[in-house]
């Protein structure tokens, strides 16, 4: 248990850290890499909760595809460098507002509404085996297949609009 | 325990570094064989210690970094490059349990349930190696090699995890050595899926920028692609990367589609399984090798083309055949009818191939 404790520790200053480094860094190109790294030690964070599968899959998607091509958009446009920033004098005081809501809510929901530990089933048994895996892809593609069909017609909506935003019609000049 | 796995990724982090030395002397040597030449001949005997002579060359030169790079990411991009290139060996396995000093050892570094899924993970983050070595550069021409590879591997690691599907579906399993022993019971899966196969090692040698897909490094058209503002040891780091992939990424197509380590009488001498591994492997080096030495590079645009329009609709068409062939065998309960799976299969594989031949032969391909 105490391995654990410290592992987790490490990692969740690793997360907060890179996760800071990402809003402060003045170069896009930076920002991503930390993000990147976010990406990575919160997939730790699932093997940690014996949660290979979902690891892997965000390792896989955010880091390996989605991130890429953010940074493939950042290099093409040339766009490392922010301009300095103006910044709106409403912006701050919202911002607090938001965040103290945000806090107020973590707070009442942890001490109020949490479960003791007992109550929680230890992760490790239920996703860690393969019969798990099956069960999720059952699930998915049974009980959850309406959803998923919605998602994935979402994805291609949105595949369409862009390529019909950046078509150039035949025959029109540059 | 923990000194077993120490030991292991020793041995392995070893084997794939004499691996990579050994693997450019066969590929020089192999190439000289194909155009009727010699090759390296002078260090040692056969010419054998010449890597070591590259190796002593290449530590020895002198490093250059430009004045305007990002210096910590110039820095690191080889090491993020290399590192992938050896962590994904991790989930293979070489050979059946061994028993040494009265001890069962196991011959891989670690067997996870998700192993497919790990070796896709890492496979789509070694991208980031290059294309921060071509950004950090801060040259026109490495941005490109940088640009090209992401876009390249993007588009290419759709048909690769395609061909894992096939895979997992024939094998019932995610983990890389049940794949293995799945294939005892039926055949090796490259007979079941023949396209499978070929559609992999296609993908492969887009995802480790092998002619004739090295757009990345393309010397023609970008001077050296993302390494060129690279020189002495941080170069060699990138050329060792590629060598390696080459090696894991055969490595693990034996796996997956040629059986692993069985062979003949590899039950009851088990020390044959990494042996049958190393022929094997060494056999698809040939095939890279080969191909290096009869195409020419592909053009940029035919690239992307080929991966988008010819690749992933027949790797997905493939999915389909082989879920529809074990499908009809369940159901039926006659093991004979995965036989349509590599007939279907060839068939569409065939009509690919058609459709290419028929969109050359038209004038107006752009």
């Amino acid at each position: 248990m105490t391995v654990d404790l410290i592992l987790f520790l490490i990692l969740a200053l690793v997360a907060v850290a890179t996760a800071a480094g990402m809003l402060f860094s003045r170069n896009a190109v930076y920002s991503a890499l930390f993000l990147v790294l976010n990406f990575a030690s919160i997939a730790v964070f699932y093997l940690l909760l014996g949660a290979p599968f979902i690891a892997m899959a965000q390792i896989t998607v955010y880091a390996g595809a989605i991130m890429v091509l953010f940074l493939f958009v950042i290099m093409l446009l040339g766009a490392e460098q922010l301009a300095p920033i103006k910044v709106l004098p409403w912006q701050r005081p919202l911002a607090i507002g938001l965040a103290a809501v945000l806090v107020a809510e973590t707070a009442y929901l942890l001490i109020l509404r949490a479960k003791p530990a007992a109550d929680i089933i230890p992760p490790a048994e239920t996703v860690n085996t393969l019969g798990e895996l099956q069960r999720l892809g059952m699930a998915l593609f049974n009980q959850y297949l309406l959803p998923f069909e919605v998602t994935s017609i979402l994805l291609l909506v949105a595949m369409v609009g862009a390529i019909v935003l950046t078509k150039r019609e035949k025959g029109e000049r540059e | 325990m923990i000194w077993e796995w120490l030991i292991k990724a020793l041995v392995l982090i070893f084997t794939l570094l004499i691996g990579f030395g050994y693997l450019t002397y066969y590929e020089r040597r192999a190439l000289a064989f194909i155009q009727s030449r010699l090759g390296p001949n002078r260090a040692g005997p056969q010419g054998l210690m010449q890597w070591m002579a590259d190796a002593v060359k290449l530590i020895f030169k002198e490093e250059l970094t430009p004045d305007n790079a990002y210096k910590l990411v110039f820095f690191l991009s080889p090491v993020v490059t290399m590192v992938p290139s050896i962590v994904i060996a991790a989930v293979i396995p070489w050979g059946p349990p061994v028993t040494l000093f009265g001890q069962t050892f196991n011959q891989y570094v670690a067997d996870i349930n998700v192993g497919i899924l790990y070796l896709m993970s890492i496979a789509s983050i070694a991208v980031y190696g290059i294309v921060l070595a071509g950004w950090s550069s801060n040259n026109k021409y490495a941005m490109m090699g940088g640009l090209r590879s992401s876009a390249q591997m993007i588009s290419y690691e759709l048909t690769l995890g395609l061909s894992f599907v096939v895979v997992i579906l024939m094998a019932g399993s995610m983990s890389l050595v049940e794949i293995v022993e799945a294939q005892r019971e039926v055949t090796w899966f490259a007979v079941i899926q023949p396209v499978g196969a070929i559609l992999f090692f296609i993908a492969t040698l887009a995802e480790v920028n092998r002619h004739p897909f090295d757009m990345p490094e393309a010397e023609q058209e970008i001077v050296a692609g993302y390494h060129t503002e690279y020189s002495g040891m941080k170069f060699a780091l990138f050329f060792m990367a590629e060598y390696q992939k080459m090696i894991v990424i055969s490595a693990i197509m034996t796996t997956l589609f040629f059986g692993g380590y069985l062979g003949p009488g590899v039950d009851r001498f088990p020390w044959l399984g990494p042996l049958y591994m190393a022929i094997k492997i060494i056999i698809l080096l040939f095939f890279m090798i080969w191909v290096r030495a009869s195409w020419p590079r592909i053009r940029y645009n035919r690239l992307m083309a080929f991966g988008w329009k010819v690749m992933l609709p027949l790797a997905l068409a493939l999915v389909f055949i082989t879920a529809t062939g074990i499908l009809l065998a369940d159901t039926m309960g006659n093991p004979w009818l995965m036989a349509i799976i590599p007939v279907l299969s060839l068939i569409a594989g065939w009509i690919a191939t058609l459709m290419v031949d028929r969109s050359l032969r038209r004038k107006s391909y752009a």
